[in-house]
């Protein structure tokens, strides 16, 4: 029964929403981290989607999402005036992690919306898949 | 005759089952660069539909007579690619509002065609049983 496929398909796009909904959190949570090495601040992460053609049909248009890897932003780090910060170099500067805080907020939203939309897929798609099997009675 | 009836929405339900797949895919691909938007068209699906089956060339009455309809796979209802409304510059021409009007359409006439095909079932079984 090929509408199934549906659920694998649209299965595998909230699994790959959620890690983006996961790493924008993780994000969000180090965006003011601070240290004086900048080789151990805190880099901003986003998830690399692709499309999946290994098992499902790519022939009949039907292609579920994967994960291809999450990427270190590579933008430049901020050098904030902090003469507090315990690991405060001599001209009082220390780095603070890349993370972009209204960039993440839209993946967040995005994330979001794109999640309900999958589900609301799975529904619609539940709903008929039932009446289709009471066909008849 | 009434069973040439029923085959007309059975077929009908399988291509709204096989649109429905492409739609969620395109739905489910709405944030993945490089993904193109694909959809079926009924007017070409609805024609290899009554162009009926297609039968292999036999030269001798022994060789097997193999028939099939292009409706029936979906290499037969050629898949097109969406042309996007406006550019995306991660090259994805998914547009989310136009595929969920797309799916809600298509879910549509998909219980339309699964309620015509319960009228006809119904009609069937009463003719069968009579009057209660």
């Amino acid at each position: 029964m090929s509408l199934f496929d549906v659920f694998d398909t649209a299965g595998s796009a909230m699994s790959a929403q959620s890690v983006r909904m996961n790493v924008t959190s993780s994000n969000l949570a180090n965006a003011g981290s601070a240290s004086g090495d900048p080789d151990k601040v805190y880099r901003a992460r986003h998830p690399v989607f692709a499309t999946f053609r290994d098992t499902l049909d790519d022939r009949a248009g039907v292609t579920g999402v994967k994960i291809e890897g999450v990427v270190e932003s590579s933008a430049p780090l901020n050098l904030v005036y902090q003469p507090d910060h315990p690991e405060a170099d001599e001209a009082g500067n220390v780095y603070v992690s890349n993370v972009n805080t209204v960039e993440e907020m839209v993946n967040m939203i995005s994330a979001s919306r794109s999640y309900k939309n999958n589900v609301e897929i799975i529904n619609t798609t539940k709903e008929l898949l039932m009446q289709t099997l009471s066909l008849g009675r | 005759m009434e069973l040439n009836v029923l085959a007309t929405h059975e077929r009908a339900l399988t291509f709204r089952a096989m649109r429905n797949r492409v739609l969620a895919s395109n739905i489910a691909n709405a944030d993945t660069p490089g993904y193109k938007a694909r959809d079926i068209e009924f007017g070409a699906a609805l024609k290899n539909a009554q162009a009926g089956p297609q039968r292999m060339a036999t030269t001798s009455d022994l060789h097997l007579k193999g028939s099939a309809r292009a409706s029936d796979s979906p290499a037969g209802n050629r898949l097109k690619y969406r042309v996007p409304a406006q550019p995306t510059l991660d090259g994805n021409t998914v547009d989310t509002d136009v595929e969920q009007a797309a799916f809600a359409e298509n879910a549509l006439m998909y219980r339309a065609s699964l309620a015509f095909l319960d009228g006809r079932i119904r009609t069937i079984r009463y003719a069968l049983k009579g009057a209660d």
